[in-house]
């Protein structure tokens, strides 16, 4: 597998901080790119401001970086003015799970056809370690001095209620897994939806005393457990453990948002009204 | 006509924005006329105040509102109560006359057509609603030199839902109907 | 009095609503693409496009709020679609951002913006012309504009279709400025047939670039680079970060710079074409009116009743109201002792007549911001004062 001709070879080495996670997600992306069979040039990756943001500059498709938090909201237009380009989208839990939330919800109502890929640090890093939506109850920040009380969302299950056809929760723990489900995120009709656990030791670890990124990928993997053996967990574990895999898959390509206006405009063309 | 100037004025949900609209559309039919046509109506789709103003003739509109208008139409005593002083001299009003003029210039008194508008409505179509129809039918008598009925009819159509042309254009044949007194002075010259 | 005319249909002038002949001016120029959010006194643009775009093979989206509607006609403009939104000023406050974001990457789109009576949500449904100073300076930082102000219905069509065309040929957003009077005017304008129509095209590149190191932010002899369509194989980069050619974010004060001197001179050097405007100022006249949008209205209204009674006076009507005509204001306050200039609002391109005039001419103000249109008679008094 030739990855690197995903990848801006020039643009490397990347930013991100030594034992960062997002390095790993990007692997998976390319990797479950290249499996999926798409074409790489009607393919445009879009992602916002944060450290996942520098993600579309590696990237060799088309790719726009653009404002913080509405990376979901130029896709769309992307996707609704040519529906044949494949569109997907980096955002982190500050950029897509706050000041993009409303658009993460609205896209997964549309169902409109976009894969959003969601680099799930708990943390603004990028900004110096303010906690974010995603940051845990009790985690320190920056701007949680004494301990976060905000709660978190459960973003699959947020985005699964909002409407989303496919979601999916993987971890940099398990670059694998990841792969196999970002490529059947990018394979899916409709809205798809990844969040990926990713760690941030510069930034989270050194604020909750976990500044080894292996010792963060070890913690990603006793707070994470496999659907399949989740689903045999007791009540009081499913609080405290989160599944990865595919969570939800609805397979109905008819309902996807373009095709529905593509529907419209034929209604339109078919009455004459010309 | 160098400049012509009408103001539809009452309550909203009168259908006075769709009058106005019509008259508009019946003046565009008018080859040398330019036409502006201008509205003003609060958030409320029923009830508070409402306005439609037309602007029509064979010069240039550069203001596109009505300044002294020739022709007022007012359906409430509100809208004449705010309207009624703004009248060119020697134009025309035309008033419901559930609208209590004793306050205003006796002369005025003397000149305003004062109609039974929204009584005939009811009366005879069983609905308030065609009120502004009426209006237009009036209207069409008065401005038939202007403006042909037929130019109003063709508008009516256009501009109303399909299943609704027919009592509307009955409604505008009731206002053509009405006989309008004697005016002592010819419309229209200053 | 007219003599009753034979009904004939008229096939050209036809009764149309100044919002209404956007929709028509920008499906004219080629627009396939309509985002927004439902906004007083614009809603009814995004209602034509959504009934009229379907029709052509185009698309309407309606967004979950303004931002968003801004942030899908730069995707839309950025996959090759001429793109267009629609609001008002508090809207047009929240579109803010990403209509920068558009300037840096330079993406054509339009976006029109039917002032109502501001701040906050104010008067929804009175008009003002209170974001002269929002459409050049709303967003951080320096940066070129093109901001485009029809004074009556014909105008909103035709404008439409040069704010089009402009944003096109110069990859810039091009802002339609209009007010509630004018979005909401009824009046007989002609539509220009198809073939009637100079429509103008963005300059993309040759498809032989795209595996030839292609710098998608080149500088050209026009200083506007050709732009690709997403998906036509360039794998290119945008970012709202200032960039160097090859579109990837450079930190450097020097690229930051070049970059910002190529945004503004791709403007500056094309003036003469882009500053539309008219003047009616006869040699012995010693006093004009200034004006745009619907003041523009009020405006020849009063100078024509005022010459009729032997008053000296013209006009001058800004169609471009940004970039500011410096040089033609300043002839102009050569040639007369006063210009006057009517706003909807508290004074803000007076600002700019000011600076332009210098202490060449008397320049004052005469200013509504109650919600109403400014009436003829109020030029009128200042006129028969100063002359």
């Amino acid at each position: 597998m030739d990855i690197y001709k995903y990848l801006r070879k020039e643009k490397l080495p990347h930013i991100w901080c030594p034992g960062c996670g997002h390095g790993t997600i990007l692997n998976s992306f390319v990797r479950a790119f290249d499996k999926s069979g798409l074409n790489q040039d009607k393919t445009v990756v879009i992602s916002g401001i944060g450290c996942s943001g520098r993600a579309t500059g590696y990237l060799n498709f088309d790719s726009l970086h653009t404002t913080h938090g509405r990376a979901i909201a130029f896709a769309t237009g992307v996707k609704m003015a040519n529906p044949e380009l494949n569109v997907i989208v980096m955002t982190g839990d500050g950029d897509g799970a706050a000041i993009g939330g409303n658009h993460l919800i609205h896209a997964a109502r549309r169902n409109i056809d976009l894969t959003v890929i969601l680099f799930n640090n708990q943390i603004y890093g990028m900004t110096g370690g303010q906690f974010s939506p995603m940051t845990p109850e009790g985690a320190n920040a920056t701007t949680a001095p004494y301990g976060n009380i905000d709660r978190n969302f459960d973003l699959c299950q947020l985005t699964k209620a909002a409407g989303a056809t496919f979601t999916a929760r993987g971890a940099t723990f398990n670059p694998r897994q990841l792969t196999n489900i970002i490529k059947k995120a990018l394979l899916h009709k409709g809205f798809s939806f990844v969040e990926s656990f990713t760690q941030c030791p510069v930034r989270y670890g050194k604020l909750n005393q976990t500044a080894d990124p292996v010792d963060m990928l070890k913690l990603q993997k006793q707070k994470t457990a496999d659907i399949k053996k989740w689903l045999q967990f007791s009540d009081e574990e499913k609080e405290i453990i989160y599944p990865l895999g595919v969570l939800n898959e609805e397979i109905n390509p008819e309902n996807e948002y373009t095709f529905r206006y593509q529907k419209i405009i034929e209604k339109t063309l078919e009455k004459g009204v010309l | 006509m160098v400049r012509y100037e009408m103001r539809l004025s009452g309550a909203g949900g009168q259908g006075l924005v769709l009058a106005g609209l019509i008259m508009a559309d019946s003046a565009v039919m008018v080859e040398e006329f330019n036409v502006s046509q201008t509205q003003s109506y609060g958030p409320e789709s029923r009830g508070g105040a409402s306005r439609a103003e037309i602007v029509y003739g064979e010069d240039q509109i550069d203001f596109p509102k009505v300044m002294k208008p020739d022709l007022l139409v007012c359906l409430t005593q509100a809208s004449f109560d705010e309207y009624g002083d703004d009248l060119k001299p020697y134009g025309i009003m035309i008033l419901d006359s559930s609208i209590d003029i004793s306050e205003i210039d006796e002369s005025l008194q003397d000149t305003a057509y004062q109609i039974p508008i929204i009584d005939t409505a009811e009366a005879k179509m069983k609905n308030k609603i065609y009120a502004n129809m009426i209006v237009l039918g009036i209207i069409s008598k008065i401005l038939a030199e202007q403006i042909p009925a037929e130019f109003i009819k063709k508008s009516i159509i256009d501009n109303v839902p399909a299943e609704t042309i027919d009592n509307n254009l009955e409604a505008f044949e009731i206002g053509r109907e009405i006989r309008l007194k004697k005016r002592s002075y010819a419309h229209g010259k200053i | 009095m007219t003599k009753t005319k034979v009904y004939k249909p008229q096939k050209r002038g036809i009764l149309v609503q100044g919002d209404q002949a956007v929709v028509e001016g920008a499906l004219a120029a080629g627009v396939e693409f309509f985002a927004g959010y439902p906004i007083t006194p614009a809603s009814e643009i995004a209602e034509g496009f959504a009934r009229e775009l379907p029709k052509v093979g185009g698309k309407f989206l309606q967004m979950e709020d303004e931002i968003a509607g801004m942030a899908a006609i730069v995707g839309a403009s950025l996959a090759g679609k001429k793109a267009i939104t629609a609001t008002s000023g508090p809207g047009f406050s929240l579109k803010q951002e990403n209509l920068g974001f558009a300037i840096m990457i330079e993406a054509p789109l339009v976006v029109v913006n039917v002032q109502r009576v501001g701040p906050s949500t104010g008067l929804p449904t009175s008009p003002s012309q209170g974001d002269v100073m929002q459409s050049r300076w709303g967003r951080n930082g320096d940066q070129p504009i093109i901001v485009l102000a029809p004074a009556s219905v014909q105008e909103c069509f035709d404008l439409s279709i040069t704010a089009v065309n402009f944003s096109e040929k110069y990859r810039q957003p091009v802002i339609l400025l209009l007010d509630e009077v004018i979005g909401h005017l009824r009046e007989k304008i002609i539509i220009k047939k198809a073939e009637e129509l100079d429509i103008w095209e963005r300059k993309r590149p040759a498809l032989n670039e795209r595996r030839n190191n292609f710098n998608p932010y080149q500088e050209t002899d026009d200083l506007i680079p050709p732009m690709p369509d997403y998906g036509s194989g360039f794998r290119y980069h945008a970012s709202g970060l200032f960039h160097d050619q090859t579109g990837f974010p450079s930190g450097k004060n020097k690229t930051a710079k070049n970059l910002m001197d190529r945004l503004t001179k791709k403007i500056t050097a094309n003036l003469s074409e882009i500053l539309l405007y008219e003047k009616d100022v006869r040699k012995e006249d010693q006093a004009a009116v200034l004006s745009f949008g619907s003041a523009v209205r009020t405006a020849i209204s009063a100078v024509h009743t005022a010459r009729k009674a032997g008053l000296k006076v013209g006009y001058f009507k800004l169609k471009t109201i940004w970039p500011f005509p410096e040089e033609e204001v300043a002839k102009l306050a050569e040639e007369v002792d006063t210009i006057i200039v009517p706003e909807l609002n508290q004074g803000q391109l007076i600002g700019e007549v000011k600076k332009a005039a210098g202490c060449k001419a008397d320049v004052i103000g005469i200013n509504d911001y109650s919600g109403l249109l400014l009436k003829p008679e109020e030029i009128r008094s200042v006129l028969e004062e100063v002359l």
